[in-house]
C-alpha cells in the first residue's frame, strides 16, 4: 500500500507571497475568511489548518512594514472559534515558547483540545533578540542555545502538566520551577500534537526528541530527501520509530488548464507578489542597507552588502542569509548573465512556487515526493485569502483520492489519529 | 426605566456542548451579557477560549471572560480580546482580575507574590496597556492602495511606548482595531480600591440591599455602569427554592424564591441607580433556564427589562462610542 499523504492548509500570512492586491482577495482579519479556508480544508478532508503567530509588526529601515499584509488575529482565540464551525479538521497554532509560560499555554492547549474534541496542535517556535521582547515582561535575552533549552524544557513541563490529569504536578529545570495542581483533566489527545519548525542541528535534535511533526522548508526533491533521511535517522536515539515523526514542508502551488497555462499564471502571480517597491525591500534584506534610491528596473547595486548582523535593516523576520557577500555575488552574476534588472532578478531568486501545472501533474508530483521519502505530506500555502484553496480541493484532492494516497473520509476522531500518530 | 441583565457562568466543564447550551439560553432570552469565571488556580477551562468557542454559535449576547493581570502578558490579553471582538462581531468584554493566591503564583514559578497595592497598580497598568493597544490602529488603517503597493497607512498605526514598574510594552498591536474600538472592560468591585484604580466601563458590585446599592452608586464616578450581583435560586414554590439554597453563602446577596419574587426585588433595587443586575444561577442546570424562561418574561411584562436591538456590547449597554486616543490627538 502506498504512503498516505498528509495535507494541511496555511492561512495566508504576512509575507509577500500573499497577493492582497488581487480583486478576488478578501479580508485578512474577518472571521468569515478564517471560516472559509477552514471549511474548504475540511471539505477536502485535510488533516489540519495551520496558523502563524504575530508578536510584533515587522519593521524595515526602522519603519513598520507596509507593503505586505499587516495585522492578524490572536492564534489561539481564532482556533477556538474555528472549533465551532468545523468537526474533524485539526487546529494548529504557532505559539512562541519564549513569550508564554508553560502553565498558561498547557492549560490553553488542553482547553482547545477539549473544546475541539481532540484536534489541537501546537507549533513550537522560539524567538531571538529583543525586538519581540519589547512587547513583553520577559524582554529579550535568550541566545540561540538557550532558546532550544527553553523550548525543550517548555515541552517537558507541558507534558508533565498534561500527564497529571488535573492532579498535582511539579517541574523543575534550569528554565522553570513550577508546581501545584493542573486545572484540566486529560484531554482527548492526551498530548496535543506538537509541531516544530527549526532547521538547525539543534532544531532537528529537538524535533527528534520531542515533536510529532516538522514544518520544514525543504522543497527541492534531493534536498528534501536528504533532510528526511537525516531527521528520521535521529529518532532511534530516542527510542522512537520512523513513523512517529512526520515531515511536512510548507509549499505553494499554481494550477492551470494546461502546463503552459499554469506557468503563465505562475508568472503573473510572481509579478503581483513582487511589486517594484517590494523588490527593493527584498533586495535591502540581503544587502542590509537602505536602497530606496535604486531603480527597481535598473541594475543591482555595485556597493557590497553591509555585514553587521547585530544591526539588520529588517526586524521581526527570521534571518535568511548566512553569507550575504557570497549570495550577493551569485545574484550579480545571474543578473548579468540573463540581463535582469532588480525586480526581475528578485522575482527569480525569491520564488517559492513549488508545484505548477495541471491538476494531474501537481497530483502526480505531490505523490512522487511522498512516495520517494522527500516528505510525508504538505502544508499548502495559498496565495489568495480566503479562496486560495478552493481549486486545489476541487481539482487535485479527487485525483489524489483516485490514486489511493489520500483519504476520502476521516479515519479517526482526533488529529493524532488522523495523522497516524500513536 | 429598564435594567440590563447579565448572567455569570462559573462551570468547570470541558465539554463545549455544555457551554454552547448555556450561552445559547442567554442569547435567545436577549440577555445583555454573560461572564465566564476563571483563575489559573481553579479546575476549569480557559475563559477567553470558551468565549471564543461559543462566539460563532451565538448572535446577540455579550461575551465577557475573566482574565487575570497578575500572571498574563498584557500584550497577549489585548490581542486575544481584540480577536474575540472580531470573531463575535463586536460582542467582546473583559472582566479584569488580580491573583493574590501564592499557590497560583507557584503554578507559574513566579518569585514572591505581590502585595495587594502592587497587584492593583499592576492591574491598572495592564488595563491602560490593553486599552492603548486597542487604540493603536486607526479604524481606517488598512488602505490596500494598489497604486503605491501599500497594504496599510503606517501613519495610522501608533507605538504605545508604555513603561511602568511592572512591564514595558512598545506596540502597536498585531490586531487591527476591534469592531467596538474598545471592548467593554469590567471589574468586580467590593470597594473603592477597585473603582478608584481600575479604569473599567462596568463595575459588578455586591450590595446587601437597595440602600447599600444606592451608596455604592453614589461613590462610583458618573458614566460608569454599576451592576449588582445576585445569586438566584428560583422555583415556583418559595419553600423549594429556600431548601435548595441550603447554606449557600456568597459575597453577593442570595435570593431564594419565585421568579416573581426576584422581579419584585429587582424593581425595588433598580431606583438606587443601578444600570443592571448580574445573576449567578445557584445551580446552572436548574436556575439558568429559570432565569431565561421565567424571570426574563416576567421582567419584560413589568417593563423592567427590554432586550436590546444593538449589535455591539457597547451599544447594548449604552456606553458612548469609543474615541481613539491617538486619532483624537492627531485631529486636535
Amino acid at each position: 500500500m502506498p504512503k498516505q499523504i498528509i495535507l494541511a492548509a496555511h492561512f495566508p500570512g504576512v509575507n509577500n507571497t500573499t497577493v492582497w492586491s488581487d480583486p478576488r482577495a478578501g479580508s485578512q482579519i474577518a472571521f468569515a475568511s478564517f471560516e472559509h479556508l477552514a471549511r474548504t480544508a475540511e471539505r477536502g478532508r485535510f488533516d489540519f489548518f495551520f496558523l502563524a503567530e504575530g508578536l510584533r509588526l515587522r519593521e524595515q529601515r526602522g519603519l513598520i512594514h507596509d507593503l505586505d499584509v499587516v495585522g492578524r488575529p490572536d492564534t489561539l482565540t481564532v482556533l477556538a472559534a474555528l472549533a465551532a464551525v468545523t468537526e474533524h479538521l485539526g487546529l494548529a497554532g504557532t505559539l512562541n515558547a519564549t513569550y508564554h509560560e508553560p502553565y498558561e499555554l498547557a492549560r490553553q492547549l488542553a482547553t482547545l483540545d477539549h473544546l475541539s474534541g481532540g484536534r489541537a496542535a501546537w507549533n513550537v517556535v522560539t524567538s531571538p533578540g529583543g525586538f519581540f521582547g519589547a512587547n513583553f515582561r520577559r524582554g529579550g535575552f535568550l541566545d540561540h542555545a538557550d532558546r532550544y533549552l527553553r523550548a525543550g524544557e517548555f515541552i517537558e513541563a507541558a507534558r508533565a502538566l498534561w500527564d497529571s490529569d488535573g492532579g498535582d504536578f511539579a517541574y523543575r529545570g534550569r528554565q522553570f520551577d513550577i508546581r501545584g495542581r493542573f486545572g484540566a483533566p486529560r484531554s482527548p489527545q492526551g498530548h496535543p500534537v506538537i509541531l516544530q519548525a527549526g532547521d538547525s542541528d539543534g532544531g532537528r535534535e529537538l524535533a527528534a526528541k520531542y515533536t510529532d511533526a516538522i514544518f520544514s522548508r525543504h522543497h527541492q526533491l534531493a534536498d528534501a530527501q536528504e533532510f528526511y533521511r537525516d531527521v528520521k535517522s535521529r529518532l532511534a536515539r530516542y527510542g522512537r520509530d520512523r513513523d512517529s515523526l512526520k515531515i511536512i514542508p510548507g509549499v505553494s502551488y499554481v494550477l492551470g488548464d494546461s502546463d503552459a497555462d499554469a506557468q503563465e499564471k505562475a508568472h503573473h502571480i510572481r509579478r503581483q507578489q513582487v511589486s517594484p517597491q517590494t523588490a527593493i525591500l527584498l533586495l535591502e534584506q540581503l544587502w542590509n542597507r537602505d536602497l530606496s534610491g535604486y531603480d527597481p528596473d535598473g541594475p543591482l547595486p555595485e556597493i557590497d552588502p553591509r555585514l553587521d548582523e547585530d544591526d539588520t535593516i529588517v526586524q521581526g523576520r527570521a534571518g535568511m542569509y548566512a553569507d550575504r557577500l557570497r549570495t550577493a555575488n551569485e545574484w550579480r552574476a545571474r543578473a548579468e548573465q540573463k540581463n535582469l534588472g532588480i525586480r526581475d532578478l528578485i522575482i527569480e531568486v525569491t520564488g517559492r512556487q513549488n508545484f505548477i501545472g495541471t491538476p494531474a501533474r501537481v497530483a502526480q508530483q505531490l505523490d512522487e515526493y511522498v512516495q520517494t521519502d522527500a516528505c510525508d505530506g504538505f502544508i499548502l500555502v495559498p496565495h489568495l485569502t480566503p479562496t486560495g484553496l478552493d481549486d486545489f480541493v476541487d481539482q487535485v484532492v479527487p485525483l489524489l483520492q483516485e490514486r489511493g494516497v489520500f483519504r476520502t473520509e476521516y479515519e479517526a476522531g482526533t488529529l493524532r489519529g488522523n495523522l497516524g500518530l500513536a | 426605566m429598564t435594567s440590563h441583565l447579565a448572567v455569570a457562568l462559573d462551570g468547570d466543564s470541558f465539554d463545549a456542548a455544555d457551554w454552547v447550551a448555556q450561552v445559547r439560553l442567554a442569547d435567545e432570552a436577549g440577555l445583555d451579557l454573560v461572564t465566564f469565571e476563571d483563575s489559573f488556580g481553579r479546575r476549569g477551562p480557559d475563559a477567553v477560549l470558551v468565549a471564543s468557542r461559543v462566539a460563532p454559535l451565538t448572535r446577540h449576547v455579550g461575551l465577557v471572560p475573566v482574565a487575570t493581570t497578575t500572571h498574563t502578558e498584557p500584550f497577549h490579553l489585548s490581542t486575544a480580546l481584540a480577536t474575540l471582538d472580531h470573531v463575535s462581531h463586536g460582542r467582546a468584554g473583559w472582566q479584569v482580575r488580580v491573583s493574590a493566591d501564592p499557590a497560583e503564583a507557584a503554578l507559574l514559578g513566579r518569585r514572591a507574590p505581590l502585595g495587594f497595592d502592587e497587584l492593583f497598580a499592576e492591574a491598572a497598568d495592564a488595563v491602560e496597556v490593553v486599552r492603548r493597544l486597542w487604540d493603536s490602529w486607526a479604524d481606517d488603517a488598512i488602505i490596500k492602495d494598489v497604486a503605491t503597493g501599500r497594504f496599510i497607512d503606517r501613519d495610522k498605526l501608533h507605538y504605545i511606548d508604555f513603561a511602568g514598574p511592572y512591564f514595558a510594552v512598545k506596540g502597536p498591536s498585531i490586531v487591527p482595531r476591534p469592531p467596538q474600538g474598545q471592548p467593554v472592560v469590567a471589574a468586580l468591585a467590593h470597594g473603592p480600591r477597585v473603582w478608584q484604580r481600575l479604569d473599567a466601563d462596568v463595575y459588578f458590585t455586591t450590595p446587601a440591599d437597595a440602600d447599600a446599592a444606592a451608596r455604592i452608586v453614589r461613590q462610583i464616578p458618573a458614566g460608569r455602569k454599576v451592576f449588582a450581583d445576585l445569586v438566584a435560586f428560583l422555583d415556583d414554590d418559595q419553600r423549594t427554592a429556600i431548601g435548595r439554597r441550603g447554606a449557600a453563602i456568597s459575597d453577593a446577596a442570595v435570593f431564594a424564591g419565585t421568579p416573581a419574587g426576584l422581579a419584585d426585588l429587582i424593581a425595588a433595587w433598580q431606583p438606587a441607580g443601578l444600570a443592571g443586575f448580574r445573576l449567578w444561577p445557584g445551580d446552572p442546570a436548574h436556575d439558568l433556564p429559570a432565569i431565561t424562561r421565567e424571570l426574563v418574561p416576567e421582567l419584560r411584562r413589568r417593563g423592567l427589562f427590554q432586550p436590546s436591538a444593538a449589535t455591539t456590547l457597547r451599544d447594548r449597554l449604552g456606553l458612548p462610542a469609543a474615541v481613539n486616543r491617538y486619532e483624537g490627538a492627531a485631529r486636535a
